[in-house]
Parts: C-alpha cells; structure tokens; sequence
C-alpha cells in the first residue's frame, strides 16, 4: 500500500539518528518499518526506501533479500520460530519443531490457511541455556517440549495470547516491526516484562548459596533465589 | 575456583535494568573517573589490565583502541557487536537485558578513550526484548545527561544509537558488520585496510563485543591489580561461561579465565542424569570439539589452544555418551552452509556439498572414501575463505572425524540406517532405546527420556 505521511515522517526520524551524509545506514531500520505498514516487504516498500535515500530499488532489493527477517510474504499473525541447532536440538528441539509442523500442516516459512501462524525453524537464538526455546513474534517460549508447544500454537489459533516466559506480552508482527526500525515500544510494562530467568544467574545463585542474600530474608533484594534442594547451598 | 560475580553481579537484582538501579550500586561512578583520566589514561589503564576481547578472537583490547589515529582530523566510531548468533553462545543477550547501563557506561568510557563523538550498538534483530531495555536505558542515560552534549560537564559529547539488524549469522564478523551497518548487504570486507583505520564510513572505528566493555567500567573502578588478581597471567579477569546441553543446571557461570570444565561441570550439578560426557565444545560451534580427556584444561586463550582449540565465546555445548557424532556435525555443518554470506567459493559451495555427504553418511549410503573427502574439503577450505565463518565450519568436522572417526566409518553401507527420522535429540538409536528403557526420572525436561 502507499506510504503514509506517518511512515515518511518516522523514515526521516530513523535517517536523523545517523550522522549527516550517511542516511543509507537507515536502510536495514526502514526495511523494519515498511514491514510495520505491509507486513512483509513490498514492492511499494522497496519503492519508498529507496526514494527516500535516494538510491536505486535494485540496492534496496539486495539488501531486503540478503536478510531472513525480511519476509517476502506477508507473514501470519504470529511468527513461531524454533530453535533446532545444537543445544536445543540435544534436549528435542527438532522434536518440538517436528510435531508444530504436522500439527499446523505446514513447513519451514509457510503460513496456516487460516493465516495465524508462520512456521521457521531458526538458528541458535542465543539462549541455548532455556533449551528448548521458541519464540512467538521474537518473545521467547523457554524449555518447551512438543506438548507445550501445541498448546501455545492452539491458544494462538483461538485468538488467545499465551504469556511469554520471557519478553514483553506478546505483540503484532507489525509492533515488533515498529519497534526493531528503533521505535520505543509504547504499551506500558513492556520494558519490564521478565528479561533474565534462572539459567541467567546460575552462578549468581551459587555465589548466593549460604549469603544473607540467598536466604529466604534476602528474596526481596533478589529476583531468583536459591532453590532449597540446591546442592551447592550451604556447601 | 570460585565463581566470582561482577558483570552478572546485578542480574539477580529486582528491576536491574533501570536507572535508579545501576546508580544505587556503584552505577556511572567509573565514568565520573573516568572523564578525570582523560582518554590516555584510561588507554594505558585498559592495556595494564590485559583485557582481552570477548567475542571470540581475545585481541587485546587496549592494543586495539591505541590503533585509532590521534588528530586525524576524521570522526571516530564505537560499534558495539551485539550480534551474538554463534550456537552455544547465550551472554550477551542476558547481559543486555539485565544490565543495559553497565554497557552503556563501558561505551561512553570507550568512545570517550578513543575519541569518538559517535556509537552504535548493533544489535541481533531477533533479540527484541533486549532492544525495549536497551532503548529504554539509552533514553534515562540521555535525560540524566550521561548521553549528548557536554557529558557531566566535561566537554565530551557522545551519540548512541541501537541499531536492530535483520537476522544474518555473518553480521557478527566485525567488518560485514560494518557493512550492515553502513546499509549494505552483511559480507566482510577484505583487510587490510582494517576498522581501526577504515572502518565504519571509512574512518576510524574499533569494533567490540558486549562483555569486553561492559567490563570497562570495572577496570576503571576497582583497577589493574583486582583485575589480575582473577585469572592467570595472558588472559586475565572474569569471563562468562555459558553452559548448555546435556549438563544438569544449564546456565552462565561467571568464573575466573582458566576455570575449567570439570571446575564448572560441578558447578552446574555434572551431566545431566548421570550419564558420561562424551563431547563439548569449548567456546561455540566454530571451536573444535573436545573431549572427556579434556575437563582439566584451563579454560583461557592460552589453555584451550594448547588442547587444540579455541577459547572463542566461551560458550559450552555438553553433550554426553548418547549422542550421535554425525547427527551433531551433519546439523552444524548445515547452520554453516545455511549462514554462508556466499561472496567466496570454498564456503558457499564447501559447506553445502560437506552438508550432502553427511548426510549421506547418515543414511548409510556413505563410501568409504568419505571421510577422507571430507578431511580434504575441510583442508582446502580452512584459511583459504575470505572470512573466518568457513574456517569455523571446518572444526565439527574435523574434531568430529578426529575424535570419533569410528562413528563416521561406522554409517558406511550397512543396509540399514543408522540415526533415521523418528529418532530424537540426535541419539543413537541404540542410546535412544537404552536410555528410555532405564531413565527413570518421570517427566524428566530431557528428551531422551521421551524418545519412543
Ligand atoms: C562468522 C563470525 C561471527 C562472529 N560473530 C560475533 C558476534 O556475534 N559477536 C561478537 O562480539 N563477535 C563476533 N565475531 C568476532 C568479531 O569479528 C570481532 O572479532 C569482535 O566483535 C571483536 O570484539 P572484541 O575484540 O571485543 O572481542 C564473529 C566473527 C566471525 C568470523
Ligand atoms: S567464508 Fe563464507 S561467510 Fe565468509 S566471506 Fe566467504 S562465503 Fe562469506
Ligand atoms: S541452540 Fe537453541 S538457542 Fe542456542
């Protein structure tokens, strides 16, 4: 669809932030944009971008292509990804992956008739620690397994929107698009939404174990305490 | 060994991402320090300190920010790599979101020691939630005048900038990250001339991870000596291990370098269910796997490289007996043919044809020739790519084929196919059926115990 004044106002925000003469760095944030206004990246898109920076649409299609987050398509309501490289996939993350694909009935980047739901299989997301994880619009699921798994796409399917462990409460395709071409996420508590699980302080906790911190006197200062049953308590 | 918290110290610390936070511990104190020192003084500090970098090459850091021209007349650069995408590695991102102001402190000091008026960090795109609190602590740090003009009253003025990127492995290499950044497609850049004199718009830029200037303010604060006290000799301070896979309570454990993996492994409550170690990778997929014979080894530059690999990010994948070798390499040999930025010959057609003898050893329609193919293809590949992302496509295979060549030569024509669909969590079949058998911890997380 055509760009809006809105979308030209926020394309010459997102040139601003770079220093003078360098509005090409903006390329990869308007890509995100015009994927906020389109849901994927559109020939109009492609069209606007490359006005707007003035250079060619061949460059700008070079880069949209050379990108996985850049969607051809317009992606379902919800993109569910799922981690199947080495750490997730030693604890089932191929599983996991396997039983959403016939459950859903549809492969790696394709999307339910019902256009809810785009399936990926992704690459280590940088929380192998939370193994198995998915993520639904880039919030993550941890530690899923294919039961659970299902049922978050279930929920998704009836128009629910499950809680993520991690993240923000989940969001459209487009917000999360808003927000990756460098737009503050604007719902409030968003930043709060829980960044750091138990993995995350692992060690903390150890160190933790026999303080006054890791005690149950201590829990108001911390987020995670020492479970009773850890070994290392004490010790 | 200890763990010995600092760059995880705040993780566990209601709301730890905010400002009011980080300034009730100690927060922005470094940077007032700082700012007294003046840019060659915290340039020699950072040298005395021997911090090395932390996203996987370990340049030394000071070194690094001396090569930046003094007086050239050109704007400097800071860009933070925040790409991390190297399997196994999960640090930065919790850093990110529990800690923001820690980076952002390290990134004031930073461009304030090399003279740079200009930062970006360029963050993973998929990492959106660190995003939300890294925008949101780059705004508090504005109003409280850390960020913009005449930073505290000192003259010093200072850009950040987070920067999203879209979902590209290769963008974590410090020169197609500056390409990216520059809004090109993510491919490296042929050096010389290197970042610290043509970097990012051509002018001089020095490019670090997440860990190694998060760690900057620290140095600032408690100095040289408390720095040296941790670790050994080269390769001093804390580091954040992460351990993931087949290990009990998976998760960061930030130790002094040279902590080793039996150190850690008792940390993080051993292999998972009682069972053997069989394989690890010291620092990400691209390191060469090691084995059992190998828990004692210092875990620093220097030790692991003694052992034959690297210390990379220091990011931990644990697997123990039941998995099978080639199901692991044929699965990492695909991220690397899948990430392949494909600008040179021997990684974007190696690692695809590597992926398809594989997995033809998979299905037991090998040749015996095989596994020496694959040595062959690895050699031809390993220092004569452009980049160092096919060099780390060759270390699965090759540690893999070193450790356990048997397992390759094993899937050679038997008829029947060893590891087929069905099979989970890349186990033998053998395993598989063993473990379910005999695990009995009911609803245990460990797929293996599911696997029917
Ligand atoms: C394929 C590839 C991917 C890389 N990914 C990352 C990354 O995600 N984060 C990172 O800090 N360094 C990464 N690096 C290393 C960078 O090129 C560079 O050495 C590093 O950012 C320098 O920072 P340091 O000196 O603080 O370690 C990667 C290198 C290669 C070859
Ligand atoms: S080695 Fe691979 S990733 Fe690096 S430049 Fe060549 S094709 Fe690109
Ligand atoms: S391997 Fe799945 S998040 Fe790293």
């Amino acid at each position: 669809m055509p760009m809006t004044e809105r979308t030209r106002a926020a394309a010459r925000d997102i040139i601003a932030r770079y220093p003078q003469g360098r509005s090409r760095s903006a390329l990869l944030p308007m890509l995100h944009l015009v994927q906020a206004e389109d849901g994927c990246v559109t020939a109009e898109g492609i069209e606007f971008c490359a006005t707007e920076l003035g250079i060619t649409q061949a460059e700008v299609s070079a880069v949209a292509t050379f990108y996985t987050m850049y969607k051809r398509q317009p992606a379902g309501d919800w993109l569910v990804s799922v981690c199947t490289n080495l750490s997730c996939a030693l604890l089932g993350g191929e599983d996991v992956y396997a039983r959403l694909s016939q459950h859903l009935g549809v492969g790696h980047d394709q999307t339910t008739p019902d256009g809810a739901i785009t399936l990926e299989h992704a690459e280590c997301l940088a929380a192998c620690d939370y193994a198995p994880v998915m993520t639904v619009n880039y919030e993550f699921f941890d530690q899923v397994d294919p039961d659970s798994a299902v049922e978050i796409v279930d929920a998704l399917q009836r128009g629910e929107r499950p809680v993520p462990t991690r993240g923000a409460p989940l969001c459209t395709f487009v917000e999360a698009s808003r927000q990756l071409a460098g737009f503050h996420d604007p719902r409030p508590g968003a930043v709060a939404g829980p960044g750091v699980g138990e993995p995350s302080v692992a060690g903390l906790l150890i160190a933790d174990a026999g303080t006054p911190a890791g005690t149950a006197a201590g829990a108001a200062r911390r987020t995670h305490t020492v479970p009773t049953d850890h070994p290392t308590k004490g010790s | 060994m200890p763990v010995t918290p600092v760059l995880t110290g705040r993780w566990n610390t209601p709301e730890s991402w905010t400002l009011a936070t980080y300034e009730r511990t100690d927060g922005y104190q470094a940077l007032r320090q700082a700012l007294e020192m003046g840019p060659d003084g915290i340039i020699g500090l950072v040298k005395d300190s021997g911090l090395r970098g932390r996203g996987g090459a370990g340049f030394p850091t000071g070194m690094k920010w001396s090569f930046i021209p003094q007086g050239d007349g050109k704007p400097h650069y800071l860009v933070i790599n925040a790409d991390e995408g190297e399997p196994g590695t999960c640090k930065d991102a919790p850093l990110m979101m529990a800690d923001p102001h820690s980076l952002i402190e390290g990134i004031i000091i930073a461009s304030f020691a090399v003279r740079a008026n200009h930062a970006f960090i360029y963050l993973r795109g998929e990492l959106v939630h660190c995003g939300r609190r890294l925008r949101a602590a780059v705004a508090e740090a504005y109003h409280a005048g850390y960020l913009g003009a005449d930073i505290l009253g000192s003259g010093f003025s200072l850009d950040l900038v987070v920067h999203s990127g879209a979902g590209a492995y290769i963008c974590g290499e410090e020169t197609a990250l500056l390409d990216s950044l520059e809004g090109r497609r993510g491919q490296p850049r042929l050096r010389p001339p290197f970042p610290a004199t043509h970097g990012l718009y051509a002018s001089p830029t020095v490019v670090n991870n997440v860990e190694t200037i998060a760690s900057v303010p620290y140095i600032v604060r408690r100095g040289v000596e408390w720095f040296r006290s941790m670790g050994r000799e080269r390769s001093p301070g804390p580091k954040i291990y992460s351990l993931s896979g087949h290990v009990t309570r998976p998760g960061q454990y930030e130790a002094p370098m040279g902590t080793t993996l039996a150190e850690l492994l008792e940390m993080a409550g051993g292999i998972r269910g009682g069972r053997r170690l069989k394989a690890w990778t010291p620092g990400g997929s691209s390191t060469p796997m090691l084995t059992a014979d190998h828990l004692d080894v210092p875990l620093d530059f220097e030790g692991v490289a003694e052992a034959g690999s690297l210390l990379g990010t220091a990011a931990i994948m644990i697997m123990d007996e039941t998995v099978d070798m080639l199901r692991v390499v044929r699965r990492l040999t695909q991220f690397y043919a899948h990430e392949s930025c494909g600008k040179c010959t021997p990684c974007r057609e190696g690692t695809p044809w590597m992926v398809g003898i594989l997995s033809r050893l998979e299905r037991g329609e090998g040749d015996v020739t095989d596994v020496d193919t694959l040595l062959d293809a690895c050699d031809n590949i390993f220092g004569r790519a452009f980049c160092a992302l096919a060099d780390g496509a060759t270390s699965p295979i090759v540690s893999g084929i070193t450790f356990f060549r048997d397992e390759f030569l094993r899937a050679v024509p038997t008829g029947s196919a060893p590891g087929h669909a069905g099979t989970s969590a890349l186990a033998t079949e053998s395993a598989v059926t063993e473990s379910a058998a005999t695990d009995s911890v009911a609803g245990s997380p460990d797929a293996l115990a599911r696997a029917h």
